[in-house]
């Protein structure tokens, strides 16, 4: 592993601080500096040596009282970026007002890593393309321009949507896939002062620079996400289809909420997880729903509105009927949910 | 940092996990390294009361933190915890490798109040695996002890 100089700052401007100065006055790079929050990812990606960072600035320290906070007002659910995963995954009201993100967080990982694992931390993990977790193989990710292992090699757990010519890497992240469908927001603050990215914004698709993985830059750090919920968000779930019934990244997973008039759709909420290479909204599955009866023929129309482009490789192949059933299931038993 | 309930001043390469710190620098070896990458929890310790991965988090990032390993579980006249006891009894263990891991995993999950049931035991217990597939009777352990904690 690569040295590193390590930091615990205080505060939030202390910790934006210390990220800035750093870089002589040009922009900071994530070779130059990183954030560490439970270190669950991180830490095994410096001890692979496929993150090298010289400045390593622990967030634990930082005083704010928000940053561990649940807040729940006005429809919104407010998550510090620093509250732990199995805090969120236990609350009763976030389990009450939006199953769908309780469960995304319950089923993830174990007991263990949820009780290091911050939900900044968790949003921003990244793939476990077993490629570019493992510096002998060529992966445009981890090295740009040299190449892609995967696309000829062992892709089973690879991505089938969204995925480019360089790279076709899954994002494995479940809370992810709640916190797009419900149109969180993620707030930030960094050199230029604070901003707020739609989520739906913060993973950038692959194309010719799976480098490059989020809009944030390497001085920003998230201090909230923003969760906006409505009555009707009661009636939302997470499935999680995996080789093992836990402790297993989603090899398909839907996150559904559903607004429902009786039989019929009004407005449905659908991502899914494990097949794609960012979190991945499935817009022309809610569209095929909106004013359907959701029956199983409706549920199999969306899922394979899902699915259209989806562009399997060798191993993969089971990917693309696994998720329309993962949907289908997940839209049935949503449907059924007692609200 | 203090370790089951003594001060220790470590100077240490920042790169150095809570892991290696407890086996190689403090001698303390009943934690135990599976994998070294959080996929097994055999290295489980209870930092401020919580069960967490020692491999996947940095000596340093703990600085001032309260580190218990099994080694802090039984009590000054030797007597044994009622989760070491109740391993012990209920013959939670084969070749004992994943053990020290399983029971400091399993008092995390009593006390976050994960184990009202055997399917609840079974998945919050799931971030520790065991190679020699003791897990029934690992369930039956937890469950005895479980009730013997609540007495007590
Ligand atoms: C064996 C195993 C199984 C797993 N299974 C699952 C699973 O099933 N589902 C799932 O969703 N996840 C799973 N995970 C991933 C796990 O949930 C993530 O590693 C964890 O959530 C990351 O959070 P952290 O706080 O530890 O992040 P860190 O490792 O501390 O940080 C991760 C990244 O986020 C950055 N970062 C952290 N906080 C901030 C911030 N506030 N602002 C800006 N940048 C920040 C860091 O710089 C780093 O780049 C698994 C992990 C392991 C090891
Ligand atoms: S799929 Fe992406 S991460 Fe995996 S080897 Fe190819 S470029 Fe690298
Ligand atoms: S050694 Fe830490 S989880 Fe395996
Ligand atoms: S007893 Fe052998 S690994 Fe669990």
């Amino acid at each position: 592993m690569r040295p590193f100089v390590f930091e615990r700052p205080t505060n939030i401007s202390a910790a934006v601080a210390l990220v800035s100065s750093f870089a002589d006055g040009r922009a900071p790079t994530q070779a130059d500096v990183q954030f560490i929050a439970g270190g669950t990812n991180l830490a095994d990606y410096m001890k692979l040596g496929v993150a090298r960072p010289r400045r390593l600035v622990d967030l634990n320290d930082l005083s704010e009282p928000a940053l561990r906070q649940i807040r729940i007002s006005d429809g919104t659910i407010r998550f510090g970026a620093l509250v732990r995963m199995g805090e969120a995954a236990d609350r009763g009201d976030v389990k009450r007002h939006c199953p769908l993100l309780a469960e995304s967080l319950k089923f993830a990982a174990s007991a263990q890593i949820r009780n290091m694992a911050s939900l900044a931390g968790n949003v921003l993990q990244r793939t476990r393309c077993e490629y570019f977790r493992e510096t002998s193989w060529p992966c445009n990710k981890r090295v740009p321009g040299s190449g892609c292992a995967a696309m000829e090699g062992l892709n089973r757990q690879h991505a089938v949507l969204g995925t480019s010519d360089a790279c076709i890497a899954t994002y494995h992240g479940d809370f992810a896939q709640a916190l797009i469908a419900l149109d969180a927001v993620v707030d930030v603050e960094g050199r230029h002062g604070t901003r707020q990215i739609r989520f739906a914004k913060l993973h950038q698709l692959p194309g010719d620079t799976p480098d490059v993985e989020t809009d944030l830059a390497a001085d920003e750090v998230i201090t909230a996400i923003n969760v906006p919920f409505s009555e009707w968000s009661r009636r939302s779930r997470y499935l999680k289809i995996r080789d093992r019934e836990s402790y297993a990244f989603a090899l398909a997973s839907a996150a559904v909420a559903l607004d429902m008039d009786g039989d019929t759709v009004r407005q449905a909420r659908i991502a899914l997880g494990g097949v794609a290479t960012v979190p991945w909204r499935a817009r022309l599955a809610e569209e095929a729903l909106v004013g359907k009866r959701l029956d199983q023929s409706a549920a199999e129309t969306a899922a394979d509105a899902a699915f259209a482009e989806a562009k399997p490789r060798r191993h993969n192949e089971f990917k693309v009927p696994l998720g329309k059933r993962t949907l289908v299931r997940a839209l049935i038993e949503t449907r059924d949910m007692k609200v | 940092m203090r370790i089951n309930g003594q001060v220790y001043n470590l100077g240490l390469d920042n790169r150095t996990s809570l892991l290696d710190a407890l086996r190689d620098h403090v001698g303390l070896t009943g934690t135990k390294k599976g994998c070294d990458h959080g996929q097994c929890g055999a290295c489980t310790v209870l930092i401020d009361g919580k069960r967490v991965l020692s491999c996947l988090s940095f000596a340093v990032m703990n600085e001032g933190r309260e580190v218990t390993t099994v080694e802090g579980l039984a009590s000054a006249d030797d007597s044994l915890h009622p989760m070491q006891q109740a391993f012990i009894d209920n013959d939670a263990f084969q070749c004992g490798y994943c053990t020290p891991g399983q029971i400091m995993s399993a008092i995390g999950c009593i006390s976050e109040g994960h184990a009202g049931s055997e399917d609840d035991i079974r998945e919050y217990m799931s971030g520790n695996l065991c190679r020699c597939a003791a897990y029934p009777n690992i369930v039956a352990a937890i469950l005895q002890a479980r009730d013997e904690m609540r007495r007590a």
